[in-house]
């Protein structure tokens, strides 16, 4: 089949960081081929100076991702009669967030700092006298999603927070800390949830984007898994977070009026003793105001508020502890 | 000046296992790997870990007897006796460390059956065994703070008066050449998967550390062993786990039969793996395939338990291939997937020269001899890898560093600089290509004196081709052109041993099958081939025979 390929190229020894260019390659390929198979036929057949990673060719050993379109993949498992039928145009560009070695070769460190911020090991107290630790299998089972994770960095690379805030544990490192704080054999469950819950960069940091989800090769879900951790993290205790100032305020405000109010929610967020984002807020408050842009003080009801808030009661009647 | 106590070159399961433990010993250990830690082959172990836990009525003679059953009584039964014992200590240990094995309803490890054992004691996390334990061992890794040459690849072993003292390496991703030094060396390099073509083997799969250690002199023992396993996919070769048929997959022809019932009658497709590759190679042989392949069925075992037990395999059938398990079966053919040969080395790791040890599937110790039984390798990585660290360790007392001299380092530098000036010519892929296929063709699931010759005359031709190819690329920066140069280099050696491997041994036996001489001879080679790098020969090798180590199970006709 035919495949045309627009590969973005960067050379350490002959260009400036901030330098780039695009080389094209149109390839007569097998009808079943993979983005991967393509790239390889380059390397072999055409350009030996194209970098890029890959070994296992079957989505698990982690190597080969890049992005495809705007968006990361595991190029092995990306068949280009999925994406490209028609001999459309396939554009390869490396990682984002990761730091670029050469080509499509990003660097590795900024993932694995991350993985090694979590204490990414399991933490057991003691270890029985014999034999294996006992656990329920549906416990066990339940770290899969988790343990699947084969570290490619695709949901580090789109991270929309990460493009801004580097300090963010993000999305891999956080559905690691999962599987331990989840795991019936590791003993620091509270430690864990309160040094995500604490920590810069830690589970609050998530902006829900779900563009983690979207491109995982896996499955892992990790902002699923982030939202599982705030919710543990509040349950054990953890309450002193504007996260979790914010997730109450949001919820007394939608139950209350049916609608958000914003203004309040900005405030209850930063907390009524956490004087200067109250100053912060109140510059912005000002500007908002200068430019209409301030939302009421007090809200206005949403029609058939009632009806939200019988939705409010029936759920937290059904989850009664 | 780069120096340690031990280095061990591979970061799968077998150095990582020897690295945890050799580190618990305290000693100043590094890994050296080409590729990142997790990105190892180990990764695609798929089915399991064999262990005969005796807690639950299982004990480890019956393990030790299937797999010296499943060797074709080529292992080295003291070897195999270590491994079986040692077994269920070493699984429960990777439980211990956080591997989230499959459980039983009694919150207890849960097994499965695999090929060419009597009963069920593989223990496994999904499709994804593999995959799970060298994580986990990755990250016992971080938390000793384990000293990693991550993207480092091995060009050359320094050998001062006999022994090994280190190595010389190239960082990838500066181009950077030094020299680093140890005490002792262990070798868990993995396989050689890319000598032929197809094969379950990942790209980086190309003998390194074989070869390494047949230049320095120490003999590679049994190379004709090369398992083929039965269920892979045609044209890529990846692999579907022998778990399919452990839950209860069945093998069809294109008449639908259940052809294993011919072949082996009681154990059907969980023979071991070179009987199944066998038999599916006679089917399409004799016309009952299709398109040169069989079918794996599971739509039987339905669509819960191929989600929950053998997802992985659902994942590739679907995303490679568009097909629905619990829905279509799924044609496969026999492919190479495993090299059962290697450096040749006691129950402790040690091989022919000191200060270097060898494990994993570069090794041969031998306890897979003739055909490994699946979910035995994960298992001897963790054995031999803890063993030969625990070897090195007392060895490294006994030992001072090595001369720390510039030499080895120059005339590297210089064999490089040799390589990249080189006129223009062919490059690696096409000599690989070429040995590819050739091995493949000759060193089949059958084979004869015929096409082990044409092999021969083949990998001679390679050898003068790898003489004159050239690198393309003259940058230093991630020149992944030279590196697979380099691997060029080492694959040609490996496909000679191999091959000569393959010609010396005038029987049948395990994955060795001859159909020029069809039975095997236990009166005359009830022996291992060892080949050996010998400059003074016209082939460049010499070929000994070593006898096998016979404890309390004499060979006997091998059924299933």
């Amino acid at each position: 089949m035919d495949v045309n390929l627009k590969v973005r190229r960067y050379d350490p020894e002959t260009m400036d960081q901030e330098q780039s260019r695009w080389d094209q390659f149109r390839l007569d390929m097998h009808p079943s081929s993979t983005v991967l198979d393509a790239l390889i036929h380059i390397r072999e057949n055409i350009d030996a100076t194209l970098a890029l990673r890959c070994a296992c060719r079957a989505s698990i050993c982690g190597s080969c991702g890049m992005r495809v379109n705007g968006e990361a993949k595991l190029v092995c498992k990306t068949r280009i009669a999925d994406i490209a039928p028609d001999g459309k145009e396939i554009i390869i560009e490396p990682m984002g967030n990761q730091g670029l070695i050469k080509d499509l070769v990003v660097s590795l460190d900024p993932f694995f700092d991350k993985v090694r911020q979590i204490d990414p090991y399991l933490k057991a107290a003691s270890e029985p006298d014999q034999g294996e630790f006992i656990a329920a299998n549906d416990a066990m089972e339940n770290l899969l999603t988790a343990m699947n994770c084969i570290m490619c960095g695709a949901c580090v690379s789109d991270c929309t927070v990460l493009e801004v805030d580097d300090k963010f544990i993000g999305p891999a490192a956080l559905a690691k800390a999962w599987r331990f704080v989840e795991d019936p054999r590791d003993d620091a469950r509270t430690d864990r949830l309160k040094e995500l819950n604490d920590a810069e960069g830690g589970i609050w940091d998530c902006t829900r984007c779900l563009k983690c989800v979207e491109v995982c090769p896996k499955d892992v879900a990790p902002m699923d898994r982030i939202m599982e951790l705030r919710e543990m993290a509040i349950n054990d205790g953890n309450t002193d977070t504007s996260g979790y100032r914010h997730t109450e305020s949001f919820n007394r405000s939608l139950k209350k009026h049916g609608r958000l109010d914003e203004a309040r929610l900005a405030v209850e967020s930063a907390g009524y003793t956490n004087v200067p984002r109250l100053m912060d807020l109140a510059s912005i408050g000002v500007k908002s105001l200068i430019r209409g842009k301030m939302p009421p003080i007090k809200p206005h009801k949403a029609d058939e508020s009632h009806k939200i808030r019988a939705l409010f009661n029936k759920v937290e009647s059904e989850h009664k502890p | 000046m780069y120096r340690h106590d031990l280095l061990i070159i591979g970061a799968g399961l077998a150095g990582l296992r020897a690295a945890v433990e050799a580190t618990r010993l305290g000693l100043n250990v590094a890994v050296i790997s080409k590729v990142h830690p997790v990105r190892s082959h180990s990764n695609a172990a798929q089915g399991g870990i064999n262990a005969p836990l005796t807690d639950r009525g299982d004990d480890w003679e019956g393990h030790a007897l299937d797999t010296i059953k499943g060797s074709d009584y080529l292992a080295d039964q003291d070897a195999v006796e270590v491994m079986s014992s040692e077994a269920g200590e070493a699984v429960i240990e990777l439980e211990r460390m956080g591997v989230i094995f499959s459980r039983g309803e009694d919150g207890r490890l849960g097994t499965r059956r695999f090929g060419g054992q009597k009963v069920a004691r593989t223990f496994f996390v999904g499709a994804i065994t593999g995959s799970a334990i060298l994580h986990v061992l990755y990250e016992q890794a971080l938390k000793l703070g384990l000293n990693v040459y991550e993207e480092w690849f091995v060009t050359d072993l320094i050998v001062e008066d006999g022994r090994c003292v280190g190595v010389i390496a190239l960082d990838i991703k500066s181009g950077k050449l030094e020299a680093i030094w140890a005490k002792a060396v262990i070798m868990a390099s993995g396989g050689a998967g890319r000598v032929f073509e197809p094969s379950t083997n990942a790209i980086i799969c190309t003998g390194d550390g074989l070869a390494l250690a047949w230049r320095v002199g120490i003999p590679l023992m049994d190379m004709e062993m090369v398992q083929y396993h039965p269920t892979t996919l045609d044209r890529t070769g990846i692999l579907l786990s022998e778990g399919a048929r452990g839950e209860g997959a069945y093998l069809l022809n294109s008449q639908g039969e259940r052809f294993m019932h011919t072949y082996a009658p009681e154990y059907l497709e969980l023979a071991s793996r070179d009987v199944v590759s066998r038999s599916e190679q006679t089917e399409i042989n004799e016309g009952r395939g299709i398109n040169g392949n069989v079918l794996l069925d599971l739509r039987h075992l339905g669509r819960e338990l191929i989600e929950n037990r053998l997802g992985y395999l659902q994942e590739v059938a679907v995303e490679f291939l568009g097909i629905d398990l619990a829905k279509e079966p799924v044609p496969v053919r026999p492919g190479v997937h495993y090299i059962m040969g290697g450096i040749k080395t006691d129950v402790d790791g040690a091989t022919a020269m000191p200060g270097l040890y060898a494990a994993g599937e570069c090794a041969n110790v031998s306890v897979h001899g003739a055909n490994r039984l699946g979910a035995n390798s994960l298992l001897d990585t963790v054995v031999f890898g803890r063993r030969a660290a625990v070897h090195a360790a007392e060895f490294i007392e006994t030992v001072e560093n090595g001369s720390g001299s510039q030499e080895h380092l120059k005339a590297t530098e210089a064999r490089l600089r040799y390589l990249l000036d080189r006129p223009p010519a062919e490059g690696w892929a096409t000599i690989r290509n070429f040995m590819a296929e050739e091995m493949t063709k000759g060193i089949g699931v059958f084979r004869d004196q015929a096409s082990m010759e044409s092999a021969e005359s083949s990998i001679d031709e390679v050898a003068d081709r790898v003489e004159k190819m050239s690198v393309q690329n003259k940058g230093k920066v991630f020149n992944t052109d030279l590196i697979f140069t380099l691997e060029m280099e080492f694959m040609a050696d490996v496909a000679k041993t191999i091959v000569h491997g393959a010609l010396a041994r005038k029987e049948s036996r395990g994955a060795h099958y001859r159909t020029d001489i069809t039975e095997r001879d236990d009166e005359n080679w009830l022996k291992h081939t060892l080949v050996y790098s010998d400059d003074d020969r016209e082939a460049g090798v010499r070929v000994e025979t070593a006898d096998v180590t016979i404890t309390k199970w004499e060979p006997v006709r091998r059924a299933y």
